[in-house]
C-alpha cells in the first residue's frame, strides 16, 4: 500500500475521533430525551481540563479522567437547570456552550504556551511505528477507545435492561414515570455521560492533535457531533460510519490546501482555501438535507426530545 | 411539609420583571463570591464590569455603539425564538450583511451620498435575510433543523469573510493585510453626536424597538407569532401556517442579523477585516432571553450587555481578569434568566404532607 495513503487513512481516523466520541455520548443523552446543545462549550471545558490535568499530574491517563470530569460537570450544570428547574434546554444547551467557552478561555490563560507529554502507544514499536502496521496500531489510545466505546452503547442501548429503561425514558416519559423509574434521575446519568464523552473529546484535541492550549481549539466539532446523531438516525453503527465520512470530509481541507487535488485536477489550483474550510459545515448542511428529507428521516428521533418533564401528580 | 410547584393560570407580570433584574444582581454575586475566591478583588471586578460603564459619562458613546448591533439582533430573534424558531445563525448573517454592504460601496466606486448609504444598508438587511432564507427553505421544504444548518452556515460565511477579504477585497495599500479599504467618508454613516462615535445606527436601534413594540402588540401577525409559540395546536387550528411562521420568523431575524451588521461596517468599523465578526450574534441570543423577548427588554437588556462588554475592558486594566470573563458573566445571567421562568409560570408552595395511608397506589 502507498505511504501516501496509509498517513491519509491516519489523519481521517484522527479527525474522526473527537467528533466520535462527543457524539456517542450525545447519543445516549438524546436517547433519554434530552437535547443538550452545550457539546461544543463542554468540548472546550475537556480540552482545557485534559490539557491542565497533563500538565498538573503529567501523567495522560489522569488527564482523560480529569477532562471527562470538566465535560461532566459542565453537562450536571445543564442539567440542574433543564431537568431540575425545567428551564428550555434550547436556549440553556446554548448558554453552556458560551460558558464552556468562556471558562475555558480564562482557565487556559495560565497554561497558553505549555506543552504537555504525548500518550504513549499501547502496542509495541515495532507494531505501532512500522510504516505499514501502525496503520492498524499506531493510534493514540483515545482512538481504541473510541471504537470500544461505539460496541459498549450499542451493547448498552440494545441488549441491556438499564439502556431499556434509558430509552422508555425517552421515548415515554409519563410512562416511565409511572411504573416507578425516576426520569429526572435516569436522564442526569445521561447527561452526565454525554458530557464526560464530550470532555474526553474535546481533550483529543488538546492532549493528541496539537499538545498544546488554544483558545477554542475545538473550532466547532461540537456542532458537528450534535449533526452527527440526527445523520446516524439515533443509531450507533451508522454514528461510527457517519464519523469517519466526516472525517474524510475533514481530511480534504488539508489535502487540497496542500495541492493535493492540483496533481490531478489542475482546476483546483484556482480554487480558494477558504473553499475547502467551509466544506465540511456545507456537507454537513447538504447531509442533513438528504437525511432529514428521507419519509423516515426525523422519524427516529426519541419521542420525549428537547421537552421539559413535568410530572402530573 | 414539603415544596410543591403550582402552575399559575397565567403568568405572573410581577415575575416577569423581577426575574431579569434578580438574574443580574444573581450573577453579580456569584462574580464577587468567585472572584475573592480566586484571589482577584471581587468587588471591585463586578463593579466594574456592571456599574462603572454606566457611571463614567465618557464611557456613554462606547455602550451605545456597542449596544446598537446587540438590540437589533436581538429584536429579530425574539420573534423566532418566541415562536420556537431557533436561529442561532444570526453571527453568520451579521457577517453577510456587512459584506453585502461593501459590496455595494466597492461597486458604487467613489460615489457616495445618501442614496449609496442607503443601498448599502439595504443590501446588508437583503443579504442578512437571504442567508436566513437557506436555513428556512431547508426546514420548510425538508425538514432540516434549523438550529444546526443556521449554525453550520455561520462557520461558512466565516470563511466567505476570509476570502473576500484576504482576496478580492483585499486592501491593495493595506501592507497585504487582510482588510477591506477603509471606506471613504461620504459612504459612513453620518455621526449624530459631534466629536463622539455615536453614529445613526445607534438611533435605528434606539427607534426600532418601540416599532417592534407596536407590531407585535397591535397586528395579527403579532398574534400569530405569540400563538404559534404558546400554543402550536390551537395555532394550526386557527388557521396559522407553521411554515409561513418560520419563513417569517427566520427572514427578520436574518433581516435584522443584516441591518446591524451594515451598520456595524457603515457606521462604527468603516471596514472589515478578520477580526469583524464580534460574536455579537451570539450574544444577541442572551440579550432576547435576558430580554424577555419582548423589544422595549431588548432595548434593555442589550444596553445591559453591552455594559458587561465595555466593563470587561475596564476590569481588564482595573484588576487584570482577561476578555473571557465577560463571557462568562454573560453565560450565567443567561443561565439564571432560564431557570427563573419557573416562578413566571409556576409558584411555589408549602405543602403540609397529610399522614393518611393510601389505601392504594393511585396509577398516574
Amino acid at each position: 500500500m502507498n505511504l501516501d495513503v496509509i498517513s491519509s487513512i491516519m489523519t481521517i481516523v484522527g479527525l474522526s475521533t473527537p467528533i466520535l466520541l462527543a457524539a456517542l455520548g450525545e447519543l445516549i443523552t438524546e436517547k433519554s430525551g434530552v437535547l443538550n446543545l452545550g457539546v461544543e462549550g463542554m468540548m472546550l471545558l475537556g480540552a482545557i481540563g485534559g490539557f491542565a490535568g497533563a500538565v498538573l499530574t503529567g501523567n495522560p491517563w489522569l488527564a482523560v479522567i480529569i477532562a471527562a470530569m470538566a465535560g461532566a460537570l459542565g453537562a450536571l450544570l445543564f442539567g440542574f437547570f433543564s431537568l431540575t428547574l425545567n428551564s428550555n434546554q434550547v436556549a440553556t444547551g446554548l448558554a453552556l456552550t458560551i460558558f464552556g467557552t468562556g471558562v475555558s478561555s480564562l482557565v487556559g490563560l495560565s497554561f497558553t504556551g505549555r506543552i504537555v507529554a504525548p500518550f504513549g502507544s499501547l502496542f509495541p514499536a515495532v507494531l505501532s511505528r512500522d510504516p505499514f502496521w501502525k496503520v492498524i496500531f499506531g493510534y493514540s489510545p483515545l482512538v481504541y477507545f473510541a471504537l470500544i466505546m461505539v460496541v459498549a452503547v450499542a451493547w448498552f442501548l440494545t441488549r441491556t435492561r438499564s439502556g431499556l429503561i434509558l430509552r422508555a425514558v425517552g421515548e415515554n416519559d409519563h410512562s416511565a414515570h409511572s411504573i416507578g423509574y425516576s426520569v429526572v434521575g435516569v436522564r442526569y446519568a445521561a447527561v452526565a455521560f454525554g458530557g464526560a464523552m464530550a470532555g474526553i473529546g474535546g481533550a483529543y484535541f488538546s492532549l493528541v492533535i496539537t499538545p498544546m492550549w488554544a483558545e477554542r481549539m475545538t473550532a466547532g466539532r461540537g456542532w458537528i457531533a450534535l449533526a452527527l446523531v440526527v445523520f446516524a438516525g439515533w443509531k450507533t453503527g451508522r454514528l461510527l460510519i457517519g464519523a469517519y465520512l466526516f472525517g474524510v470530509l475533514m481530511w480534504t481541507e488539508g489535502f487540497a490546501k496542500g495541492g493535493g487535488f492540483s496533481a490531478f485536477l489542475p482546476i483546483a489550483q484556482s480554487i480558494p482555501s477558504q473553499f475547502w474550510a467551509a466544506m465540511p459545515y456545507l456537507m454537513t448542511v447538504v447531509v442533513l438535507a438528504i437525511i432529514s428529507s428521507r419519509p423516515s428521516g426525523g422519524g427516529n428521533a426519541p419521542a420525549c426530545l428537547g421537552k421539559p418533564f413535568l410530572p402530573s401528580n | 411539609m414539603r415544596l410543591r410547584l403550582e402552575k399559575r393560570p397565567e403568568p405572573s407580570r410581577l415575575m416577569l420583571v423581577i426575574a431579569p433584574i434578580a438574574s443580574v444582581l444573581l450573577t453579580m454575586l456569584i462574580g464577587v463570591i468567585v472572584f475573592d475566591a480566586l484571589g482577584v478583588d471581587g468587588q471591585r471586578a463586578v463593579l466594574d464590569i456592571f456599574v462603572t460603564p454606566l457611571l463614567a459619562s465618557y464611557k456613554w458613546q462606547d455602550l451605545a455603539v456597542k449596544a446598537a448591533p446587540l438590540v437589533l439582533i436581538a429584536l429579530g430573534l425574539s420573534i423566532g425564538n418566541r415562536a420556537n424558531v431557533w436561529n442561532i445563525g444570526a453571527e453568520g448573517q451579521y457577517i453577510i450583511g456587512a459584506l453585502c454592504a461593501a459590496g455595494v460601496g466597492i461597486a458604487a466606486g467613489a460615489n457616495g451620498g445618501v442614496v449609496i448609504v442607503t443601498l448599502m444598508v439595504l443590501a446588508g438587511v437583503v443579504g442578512g435575510a437571504g442567508w436566513a432564507a437557506v436555513p428556512a427553505v431547508l426546514r420548510t421544504r425538508l425538514s432540516v433543523n434549523e438550529i444546526l444548518s443556521s449554525l453550520m452556515l455561520t462557520y461558512v460565511a466565516l470563511q466567505v469573510l476570509g476570502y473576500l477579504v484576504g482576496g478580492p477585497w483585499k486592501d491593495p495599500n493595506g501592507r497585504n493585510f487582510p482588510a477591506t479599504a477603509p471606506l471613504q467618508p461620504d459612504q459612513t454613516l453620518p455621526i449624530l453626536v459631534p466629536g463622539t462615535t455615536i453614529h445613526l445606527g445607534v438611533l435605528i436601534a434606539l427607534i426600532l424597538p418601540f416599532v417592534f413594540w407596536a407590531v407585535m402588540a397591535r397586528s395579527v401577525f403579532g398574534f400569530q407569532i405569540r400563538v404559534v409559540g404558546s400554543a402550536p395546536h390551537a395555532a394550526r387550528h386557527g388557521g396559522f401556517d407553521s411554515k409561513q411562521t418560520i419563513w417569517l420568523a427566520m427572514l427578520i431575524g436574518g433581516a435584522m442579523a443584516g441591518l446591524a451588521g451594515a451598520l456595524e461596517f457603515t457606521g462604527a468599523l468603516k471596514k472589515i477585516d478578520l477580526g469583524f465578526p464580534s460574536g455579537y450574534g451570539f450574544t444577541a441570543i442572551i440579550v432576547s432571553f435576558l430580554g424577555r423577548l419582548h423589544p422595549i427588554g431588548c432595548l434593555i437588556a442589550g444596553i445591559m450587555l453591552a455594559v458587561t462588554y465595555v466593563g470587561g475592558q475596564l476590569a481588564k486594566i482595573s484588576v487584570h481578569i482577561p476578555d473571557a470573563t465577560a463571557g462568562i458573566f454573560q453565560a450565567m445571567m443567561l443561565f439564571f434568566i432560564l431557570a427563573s421562568d419557573i416562578f413566571v409560570r409556576y409558584r411555589l408552595r408549602i405543602v403540609r404532607t397529610q399522614k393518611v395511608a393510601p389505601a392504594m397506589v393511585p396509577g398516574e
